[in-house]
């Protein structure tokens, strides 16, 4: 899934600052699982915008809603309605659903209040880590199911490099070596031969190096 | 045991410490309460196994949130006391209340209630 962190409050603030009403305006998918964009986090964030501005003494609307996705069409119809009677919507989506609420309604101001962060995975409540980076083609099958583009340092096919120590890696020493993961696997399964196969360079057009990326099935299109 | 403690405070009942969410705490700062503060089991003899601990947790981080908004985070506060403890409960009331009083009122409800006279309309 993908993961954000709450934009800080001051900037968030000052981003809200020449506008009255505000409607913030959570997603029930991504962001809510990793706590940061759901109904809970919309109530709390209009909460706290209510506080301060009531504390500083600036008159103010702060309304709320939560919809089930904003990366999909159909469920920005739902806001139809609603959504041209505020002065500017925060959305907490990731960077996905705010694009896609803007390119819907054009006439309403999107604001992001999250920062998208990465594609990853819930090791245990409160703590999200990255897996994926889209690379476009990938090659779990050969690296024994860890990813050496998000989880090696410097994306290398040939690791590990000389900054791996005892299985970490030299950034920082939480952060496990992955080319020290993989090869560990190898061994266990008794497939070094295939760390030893020399495999061509990687065709990096499919990731984000070959420009903005789509899929289409035409079979679907209604 | 008849033992007085602070009549401003008033208790809200709640099965556990671990049930109270910050969405709670939050709406009765904007409901006009000066402080709050939780007081849960002694840690170790939660009945939920961790819900105190976890309310703490949820107090450390709520006290940003609060700074973040102007309220501060001092408004809030977290104590264990066992059910055999009504002295230690009420010596909280009072320090609790005397923390309080020493900060003043929550500058959300005096500045709700300026600005519903000066407008003549909720002012948020
Ligand atoms: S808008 Fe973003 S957070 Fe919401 S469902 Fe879509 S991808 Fe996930
Ligand atoms: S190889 Fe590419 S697609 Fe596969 S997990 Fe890594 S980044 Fe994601």
């Amino acid at each position: 899934m993908i993961i954000a962190d709450r934009k800080p409050f001051d900037e968030i603030m000052s981003m809200l600052a020449p506008y009255r009403d505000i409607l913030v305006l959570g997603c029930n998918e991504c962001v809510t699982v990793c706590a940061v964009g759901g109904a809970k986090e919309v109530a709390i964030l209009a909460s706290q915008i209510r506080l301060r501005r009531t504390k500083d003494r600036i008159s103010s609307e702060v309304h709320e809603k939560t919809i089930e996705r904003q990366c999909d069409i159909e469920y920005l119809e739902e806001l139809k309605d609603t959504i041209g009677g505020y002065d500017a919507v925060l959305s907490l989506a990731c960077g996905c659903g705010v694009q896609f609420l803007g390119e819907r309604y054009t006439d309403v101001l999107v604001l992001p209040g999250v920062n998208t962060t990465f594609m990853g995975v819930t090791e245990r409540h409160g703590l999200w880590t990255e897996r994926c980076q889209g690379c476009g083609n990938c090659v779990l099958h050969r690296t024994m199911g860890i990813c050496p583009v998000t989880r090696c340092a410097k994306s290398i096919f040939n690791g590990p490099c000389g900054g791996s120590s005892e299985g970490r890696c030299e950034i920082d020493k939480d952060t496990p070596c992955a080319w020290h993961l993989i090869i560990e696997r190898y061994k266990k399964k008794g497939m070094m031969d295939m760390y030893m196969e020399i495999v061509s360079p990687k065709d990096w057009s499919t990731a984000r190096d070959g420009g903005p990326r789509k899929r289409q099935r035409e079979d679907m299109e209604i | 045991m008849r033992i007085s403690y602070p009549t401003s405070v008033k208790i809200i009942k709640v099965p556990c410490t671990g049930r109270v969410d910050i969405i709670h705490i939050l709406k009765a700062f904007e409901g006009g309460a000066d402080g709050i503060y939780l007081v849960g089991c002694l840690e170790g003899d939660c009945h939920y196994l961790t819900g105190n601990i976890r309310a703490k947790k949820r107090v450390k981080y709520l006290k940003t949130l609060l700074d973040e908004s102007g309220i501060g985070g001092q408004r809030v506060s977290m104590y264990n006391v066992s059910s055999a403890e009504g002295l230690r409960f009420a010596e909280i009331a009072k320090e609790f209340t005397e923390r309080i009083k020493s900060l003043g009122p929550n500058p959300f409800k005096l500045n709700k209630i300026k600005s519903t006279r000066d407008s003549g309309r909720g002012g948020i």
